[in-house]
């Protein structure tokens, strides 16, 4: 029995949760004895006012969008996938190795190389967690914490010690070669006439990452798997009664998130800075699980929640550059978003939930 | 490798053992009654700057872990309201604290200092000095004895020695009090300490209270002890050390003494990779022994090598009635 109309549960509680989040942060920004309004135009004239903001906006949100799909496909499994740091940082090792170690004719037979490298890899990264999860019952969430250090060891040795060109100091791989280059939304947007900020680095990802959601919520609620998915992280003994099996499910699922969240180092390492760096996930992996938390693990509200982290994010920069605002604002918000959203869901939904049998109360 | 040397790596040993230490055993405390919390890191960090801010600001080191304290037990309290009252999910709720204090420390930092993130350096009394111990001058030239007691035992700051007076602690107050008793039986059965008449919450709440505490000397013992002032995320994920060295040690008080020695002997050999080299003969890499905790920890809970089992009612918010 659902005490609450969709749209309550869809609309309602997220944007409650989301304006106290926001109050809070108003509060925080207050303290530090800054004008929050002042901080809002800011942030909004520095994310949204320009196409370089927008720009940028637009490519954190990509990362945003494909570790939230991660996340979000393992909450449909039952899963918390707390690891998605680390798959992308495997993900970034395997664009790395396909760009640098075969030298491709043009960028779209690189893009697409790249991206089954960089989904082998974090589905790789995920396949392990899972396993132990599905068969030797090992908390998720404590092994992919687990490996997200374990993945920071291996990429910190890969980098200094394999990877690192002659003579360099920078724990980095080498650049590569121009020839997968991706284009960037100035370049696209310039062959129908639009211009568009040059020096911003949203590139095609975006496109990939829009059709990536788009293939999510197909895959969750047009096919079969997605079905089993979602019964099996609903319920697992009635799951199990049905015929699904626990093992397959969780392995499938985090497969699949694993590589989704891979997937985002086409985004920072092949679109951005066109070589491998140590910090180059820089936490979207954790973002990945208040996007989720928001989006309500809907691929439309990921994308949704994405859009308004990239903001965030793009914003954050902004105020650190004008104000005496440290960018560390956008870590206590993602903090805030996260405890609301996620942790005290119950607190926003239980005085709704009493609202609203009290007003069908008042109705028979 | 000498004499000396082993016993100066087992003193970095200790020193880098004791915030994991403490923080293990404040996991202990609360995994214990059956809340998850992967917030240990995020309370460390708050009561690192806490203890560190205040202590600069006032110039005694006591009053600063006393802020360093609150600070830890009002995020433990946020982590109760979140997973007990609202009976949230309590990993979501780890994973918020973790962030807020990440966050709200620098923010905090640049408005009280404007040093970039961190805390003016601490002296004099505003920092742990180390504690020599009686007789440890006279017997340092004993043999073998003298210098284990005057370098290895003797000359670590107060709280080293509260940490190590926690392991037994913490064992009688869980295997011989009747406190004890309910905070392990509200972890593996809250229904039954219901039964008995007795708060399931009010247990929850006192155990995620004391993890503050403990987190809160964990915190100031970076800050104020093992380094002089906070730097920015300067808890390093010790706090995921912790919780590792808690499933490694099955969560019990002296296996996490055991547990989080080891791995304070990890950090203390990644600095010394000429000592691994000189004793194994083989270069190992510094890289490697970083992430061997979590390695280990990965092992122990596939259960090829004793398994570890959480207590049975962990993460599972308890709902009075239906």
């Amino acid at each position: 029995m659902d005490v609450m109309p969709k749209w309550a549960e869809v609309i309602l509680v997220p944007l409650i949760s989301l304006i106290l989040a926001a109050i809070l942060s108003a509060l925080v920004i207050l303290a530090i004895g800054e004008d929050p309004v002042e901080a809002v135009n800011l942030m909004v004239t520095g994310a949204l006012g320009s196409t370089y903001g927008w720009g940028y906006t637009l490519y954190y949100a990509t990362n945003f969008l494909f570790t939230g799909l991660a996340v979000s496909v393992a909450f449909h499994a039952g899963l918390f996938n707390i690891g998605g740091e680390g798959q992308a940082m495997l993900g970034g090792l395997g664009v790395a190795l396909a760009c640098l170690l075969i030298p491709w004719p043009h960028w779209t037979i690189a893009l697409v190389a790249a991206t089954v490298a960089a989904g082998l890899f974090g589905a790789a990264w995920a396949a392990i967690p899972a396993f132990l999860q599905a068969r030797r019952g090992s908390h998720i969430v404590i092994t992919t914490i687990m490996f997200n250090f374990i993945a920071a060891a291996v990429l910190n040795y890969v980098l200094v010690n394999l990877m690192r060109p002659a003579g360099s100091m920078d724990p980095a791989t080498a650049r590569f070669p121009e020839a997968v280059h991706l284009p960037t939304l100035h370049d696209i947007l310039g062959t129908v006439g639009i211009s568009f900020s040059k020096a911003a680095p949203a590139n095609v990802t975006f496109l990939i990452a829009v059709v990536a959601c788009v293939l999510v919520w197909l895959l969750l609620w047009r096919t079969w798997l997605g079905y089993e998915i979602r019964s099996y992280g609903k319920s697992e003994p009635a799951a199990k009664y049905a015929g699904i099996s626990p093992v397959a499910i969780t392995m499938i699922a985090m497969l699949i998130s694993g590589a989704l969240a891979g997937m985002m180092a086409i985004n920072n390492v092949m679109g951005e800075a066109e070589r491998l760096v140590l910090n180059a996930v820089e936490g979207a992996g954790f973002i990945g699980i208040a996007v989720a938390l928001m989006g309500r693990s809907h691929p439309f509200g990921v994308f949704l929640a994405a859009i308004l982290f990239g903001f965030l994010y793009q914003g954050g920069a902004e105020l650190a550059l004008w104000t005496s605002i440290p960018r560390e604002l956008i870590v206590v918000i993602q903090a805030l978003v996260i405890l609301f959203t996620g942790a005290l869901d119950n607190m926003v939904r239980m005085p709704l939930e009493r609202l609203f049998l009290m007003m069908r109360r008042g109705d028979a | 490798m000498d004499f000396l040397t082993l016993i100066q790596l087992l003193d970095s040993t200790v020193r880098l053992a004791t915030p994991l230490l403490l923080a293990c055993l404040a996991g202990l405390f609360s995994e214990r009654a059956g809340i998850f919390d992967i917030g240990l890191e995020g309370k460390m960090l708050a009561a690192a700057f806490f203890s560190a801010a205040v202590a600069a600001l006032s110039g005694s080191v006591w009053i600063g872990l006393l802020a360093g304290i609150s600070a830890s037990v009002a995020l433990s309290a946020l982590h109760g309201l979140a997973s007990i009252t609202f009976r949230g999910n309590q990993l979501i709720s780890g994973v918020a604290i973790n962030f807020l204090a990440a966050g709200l420390t620098v923010l905090i930092a640049q408005d009280w200092f404007s040093q970039g993130g961190r805390t003016p350096s601490l002296m004099g009394g505003a920092r742990f000095e180390p504690v020599t111990l009686p007789f440890a001058e006279a017997l340092s030239s004993v043999p073998f004895l003298g210098p284990v007691y005057s370098e290895l035992i003797s000359g670590h700051s107060i709280l080293v020695y509260i940490a190590f007076a926690t392991v037994p602690l913490t064992w009688w107050i869980l295997y011989r009090t009747r406190f004890g008793l309910r905070l392990r039986a509200v972890g593996e059965n809250p229904a039954a300490v219901d039964t008995a008449g007795v708060s399931v919450i009010g247990l929850r709440y006192a155990a995620v209270i004391i993890c503050g505490v403990l987190c809160g000397i964990a915190g100031a013992y970076l800050s104020t002890a093992l380094q002089a002032g906070f730097v920015k995320d300067m808890s390093a994920g010790r706090g995921f050390i912790a919780l590792a060295a808690l499933i490694f040690a099955k969560w019990r008080p002296w296996y996490a003494l055991w547990a989080t020695l080891l791995f304070g002997l990890f950090g203390a050999l990644e600095t010394r990779p000429d000592v691994i080299q000189a004793v194994i003969g083989i270069k190992v890499q510094g890289q490697l022994l970083g992430a061997l905790p979590y390695i280990m920890t990965v092992i122990i809970l596939a259960g090829f090598v004793g398994k570890a089992i959480p207590p049975r009612a962990g993460g599972e918010p308890y709902v009075k009635e239906r």
